[in-house]
């Protein structure tokens, strides 16, 4: 486990004979490194992918589906006011937890990174913020049921301080209690990305800007916000994507008053109805990929990420 | 994560500006935010044998976590649990291993290099539950049956291969080369240099994309629940026991995973802290 130089020498003459020495071209040794995880992605990933782009055109019926090239699916999905409201409530979910997961990710990154002195406290810190995110999704929404319920822990205490005598209604079933719940799993997304980003901000630049006299919120809006933009668009394009990918939450903490466009696909997968269960699956794809695509315009995360 | 030299903090030793109090409080919030619900689950898991899902606590007992450990006929809890365990393990080391050849492979561009990246981002915000519908689709095309090992595996390296690649990324970036350079300059072969220089370095980075690969395939399940064929993971039985009949076991199982992944945390920065200790106090000169 050593590293010096010394040890290196005496580990390199005592094995020099054991392992093999071949010799490739340092592109083909990327290429070989590479390889499994291009093969998984593309075996996994691409082909089931063009798979049900390609079902999504074929006829179906109630004994199974038949290969053809017809534009129905695609018709029927398009033409129901259905689909239509699903992707509106999804999206105006994406966006308000969007916007208050980046305000919140971002003040609690720049907290840890630029309030927080000590090192250890601040790794401390961040793991506090990162324990609840090991236990799984599904006990942590539905955790907010016996804190959000009419007789749940939130309503006794707000009774027991006199702010309100009746039982608060809104607060379990509702769009409310789905943002809640959202802004609860996905903030660590944010935070994640963006505090990476504004620990690789030099001191210096900081230290610069307040000499040349800028304001503390000069220099959060001319050094610090352009520095952090990768761990921005990073953050942005997880929750936006977790929440219009979820099927979960919505099903569970909205009392079946929303719907989500996955839920939607799931029961039409539950009734092997698999041509337009793919042509939405087909529609939803497109619509989030140009959604990254705007947020990835932002910014180069490749060459951010890959130095 | 951050645990760097230089600090941040700017002004150590002046006091503190306001907004640092309004942040502190801030995070505090946050932090109650997080852990409130969870203290109504941790509590309400010790709920009595009469009582329910909900306020008032009927009690105390530890009835709904002995029903964890006995098979019941909504779920099988402790089966499904050793599954979740053999298959997180599996995908964690499947994981280590092809993602940190990827972001050694990463480190020079090569044709093609673009097109993979891209995939793989596309295979990480591609909405879960249709990674599941598709590799399901293909199974069926095939006439081959959904399985832990087989489907169930796949749909979860789609999600766990591209956050290792994102990880070793991160880690890859703060590894010096001089390293690897100084040890070719002494004679080194390819395979030497990666063994006995190059991982031995990267290892604290490894173990953490080792850790977060089994808990995101222990937590997941809507990659998972379409192609897992017969058998369920934990998640899934979850999942069954919550659409079928609410009982306070479904709280004693979230409060026996936050006590195991606080363990798991534990040993995880116990074992990268001696790494980095015995590597401190053996190689002075660095």
């Amino acid at each position: 486990m050593t590293i010096s130089a010394e040890s290196i020498t005496i580990w390199v003459r005592q094995r020099r004979c054991v392992l093999p020495s071949w010799h490739f071209s340092p592109r083909a040794v990327s290429w070989l490194q590479v390889s499994p995880l291009a093969l998984i992605l593309v075996v996994l990933f691409a082909l089931p992918t063009v798979l049900f782009v390609v079902v999504s055109f074929f006829d179906y019926d109630r004994t199974g589906i038949y290969p053809a090239f017809i534009l129905d699916n695609y018709r029927e999905l398009l033409t129901t006011p259905a689909t239509i409201r699903v992707y509106v409530s999804s999206l105006s979910f994406g966006v308000t937890v969007w916007a208050i997961t980046l305000l919140l990710g971002f003040s609690i990154a720049h907290f840890l990174i630029f309030h927080v002195r000590s090192a250890a406290v601040r790794t401390v810190l961040f793991l506090l913020c990162a324990v609840p995110f090991w236990t799984s999704g599904i006990i942590r929404t539905i955790a907010w049921i016996p804190f959000l319920g009419r007789n749940g822990a939130f309503n006794q205490i707000v009774m027991h301080a006199g702010i309100t005598s009746q039982p608060l209604d809104f607060l379990l079933f509702s769009n409310f209690a789905v943002i809640v719940t959202y802004v609860n799993l996905f903030t660590l997304l944010m935070v994640g990305p963006i505090a990476n980003s504004m620990s690789k901000i030099d001191p210096a630049l900081i230290e610069a800007a307040r000499d040349a006299g800028a304001s503390r919120w000069q220099t959060m809006v001319e050094v610090i916000i352009p520095l952090s933009k990768t761990g921005i668009a990073l953050g942005s394009i997880l929750v936006f994507t977790q929440v219009m990918g979820d099927f979960f939450v919505v099903k569970q903490m909205s009392g079946g008053q929303s719907a989500s466009i996955v839920s939607a696909l799931s029961n039409e997968i539950q009734a092997m109805e698999y041509p337009p269960a793919s042509a939405s699956a087909v529609v939803l794809v497109t619509f989030v990929a140009i959604m990254v695509a705007c947020m990835m315009r932002v910014v180069d995360v490749r060459k951010e990420l890959v130095k | 994560m951050m645990v760097g030299g230089r600090s941040h903090a700017a002004g150590a030793g002046r006091g503190r500006p306001w907004t640092f109090y309004a942040l502190a409080g801030l995070f505090g919030l946050f932090l109650l935010f997080l852990y409130g619900p969870m203290l109504v689950i941790y509590l309400l898991s010790f709920q009595g044998p009469n009582g329910g899902v909900t306020f008032p606590m009927v009690g105390t007992s530890l009835v709904w976590f002995a029903d964890i450990v006995k098979p019941g006929q909504m779920a099988n809890i402790p089966a499904s649990f050793q599954r979740s365990i053999a298959l997180a393990t599996v995908v964690s080391l499947v994981t280590v291993v092809i993602s940190v050849a990827a972001g050694l492979g990463f480190r020079r561009r090569f044709a093609g290099s673009g097109v993979l990246f891209y995939l793989a981002v596309a295979s990480l915000v591609m909405p879960s539950l249709l990674v599941g519908f598709g590799i399901g689709l293909g199974f069926r095309v095939l006439g081959l049956d959904a399985s832990l090992f087989t489907s169930a595996l796949g749909a979860q390296l789609t999600w766990t291969l591209p956050f290792g690649m994102f990880a070793m990324f991160a880690v890859v970036n703060r590894f010096d080369r001089s390293y690897e350079e100084a040890a070719s300059d002494l004679g080194a072969s390819a395979w030497q240099r990666l063994i006995y220089v190059t991982l031995p370095i990267l290892m604290p980075g490894i173990i953490g994309v080792g850790m977060g690969a089994f808990t995101l395939s222990y937590d997941e399940y809507a990659r998972t629940t379409l192609v897992i064929g017969t058998r369920n993971t934990l998640p899934l039985e979850i999942y069954a026991l919550i659409s079928s009949a609410t009982s306070p076991t479904l709280f004693a199982i979230g409060t026996v995973t936050t006590a195991v992944s606080f363990m798991i945390i534990g040993v995880t920065l116990w074992a990268i802290y001696r790494i980095q200790r015995r590597r401190a106090a053996s190689a002075p000169s660095l």
